[in-house]
């Protein structure tokens, strides 16, 4: 297990290499479909203090308020691939260092991963409860009014999140190496479809 | 009467959002223990039973993406269903309010979440009327990211070399679950709809989704059909969370519907491991959640 603290530095991330099991401590920022969107579009200055170095994780929270003070419910990734046509402009444009998500990105981002230093991790698909328990605090949400909870960039203080990466800065990724093993397998059964 | 089943109809959305079924807790403890010791693919089931345990005794959803929810009810001849979709709606809004349910209904040209799952066609209410003097109420929770994997194909189809026949089925299955490879939350159960027009056609395959892990279709053609694409599709390899392993799939459930002579479709929903459906019978007023 590797803890990482963010921000985190360009050579703390080349370190890092797919398969390898972290657990974040630090800020994150949850950003959905809107909020890249807005990233690519407007680039709003507000993310700036969160986002140098920092973490952006793909979620749409189950939130909760007692008095002024917000907290996450459950809070697991959402799907990664949506983000795509935004990701690699948002890691060039913010020095993002990591992206938490789940089902993996495209061959945009792996590049950008590259160019710019950053990791993809992975965290466990479903598991709303079990990660909200790692988001002790929320700092601050923006676009909550506009964006609606789901879609808000949530801001907030994680210790030891769970995650994998799964595309790490040396352009691999776990995500293209199971598609490839399994295409072969597919083949070879759609074959035997046509056969029989 | 109104709020004893406004009050009856949350308990039937909570026990669906915090407390996995265990025929499904079942299929899941199975498939860890079938990877090896140590592995990643053992590590993300057990992560994800953690969870579900969590999730259990804490009260609090599975999953943040508590899904759209989906109603189908069985009423007795001549009942009155306004009534029900009121209950429904006030259920909604007040498991919104508990954290038991996110606010997952989006106006889609002014993209405004209504803030309380209530709103055009939300929740999705179908009723069915029936012989029996009692109510039978089925719910599912259908997470967003295994929808968007679903897809519908249509016989013949040239790409895939598929015929309309049962290999042809077969090979837009296969297809399906390879193109979704993790991103629908694997492992995955499969809801087949063959035949139909395109609605039916859909519908079919998600309605599968109520049925019990084990349950084989009626019709023995299509048994087997479920059987062997159960194992073919766990050749596959993507296993949980796209990461490889030995399970693709928890299970595959098909359908048929009669078709146009012209029209052939084929259509594979999606659920992930989070299969959250939950049934409530009222009886004479009793009320029992399964």
């Amino acid at each position: 297990m590797i803890k990482l603290t963010t921000p985190i530095s360009e050579e703390v991330i080349r370190n890092l290499k797919v398969g390898d099991i972290c657990a974040i401590t630090g800020i994150i920022v949850t950003a959905r479909d809107a909020g890249h969107k807005l990233m690519v579009e407007e680039r709003p200055g507000f993310l700036d203090e969160y986002l140098n170095g920092g973490v952006i994780y793909h979620c749409g929270p189950v939130v909760k308020k007692e008095g002024e003070k917000w907290s996450f419910v459950a809070a697991g990734p959402t799907t990664s691939a949506r983000e795509e046509p935004y990701q690699a402009k948002v890691i060039e444009s913010y020095t993002v260092r990591g992206v938490i998500g789940k089902g993996g990105m495209g061959e945009k981002t792996l590049e950008a991963c590259k160019n710019y230093g950053a990791v993809y991790f992975h965290a466990v698909g479903g598991c709303g409860t079990l990660l909200a328990k790692s988001v002790i605090e929320v700092i601050t949400v923006f676009k909550l009014e506009e964006f609606g909870a789901p879609e808000a960039f949530w801001v907030c203080k994680a210790v030891d999140f769970p995650v994998i990466v799964t595309m790490d800065s040396h352009g691999k990724s776990i995500h293209a190496d199971v598609k490839k093993a399994s295409n072969e397998v597919y083949t070879k059964i759609m074959t035997e479809l046509s056969a029989k | 009467m109104q709020n004893d089943l406004t009050a009856q109809v949350f308990e039937l959305i909570r026990s669906a959002s915090v407390d996995l079924s265990p025929d499904v807790e079942k299929a899941l403890i199975a498939a860890r223990d079938k990877e090896t010791e140590g592995s990643t693919e053992r590590g993300t089931f057990d992560v994800i039973l953690q969870n579900n345990k969590m999730a259990r005794d804490n009260n609090t959803p599975i999953c943040q993406d508590t899904g759209t929810l989906i109603f189908y009810i069985d009423i007795p001849r001549k009942t009155d269903t306004m009534p029900i979709e009121e209950a429904i709606k006030e259920a909604a809004r007040q498991a919104t309010k508990n954290f038991l349910l996110r606010p997952n209904a989006v106006d889609p040209i002014t993209q405004k979440n209504t803030k309380n799952n209530v709103g055009e066609k939300a929740p999705y209410i179908h009723f069915e009327q029936w012989d029996k003097d009692y109510f039978r109420y089925k719910l599912m929770l259908k997470g967003g990211g295994s929808e968007n994997v679903g897809t519908q194909y249509t016989l013949p189809n040239t790409p895939l070399n598929a015929g309309r026949d049962i290999n042809g089925i077969k090979k837009c299955v296969v297809d399906a679950v390879f193109q979704a490879q993790g991103k629908g939350c694997s492992p995955g159960i499969i809801g087949i709809g063959i035949g139909g027009d395109r609605c039916v056609s859909y519908l079919t395959s998600k309605e599968q989704f109520f049925r019990k892990f084990g349950e084989r279709s009626p019709d023995p053609v299509l048994a087997e059909m479920e059987i062997d694409l159960y194992n073919t599709l766990n050749k596959l390899g993507i296993g949980p969370m796209g990461f490889g392993g030995k399970t693709t799939v928890l299970e595959v459930f098909a359908a048929k519907a009669c078709r146009h002579p012209a029209s052939f479709f084929v259509s594979i929903s999606y659920m992930c491991w989070a299969c959250r459906r939950k049934t409530m019978i009222i009886k004479n007023g009793e009320v029992q959640y399964d």
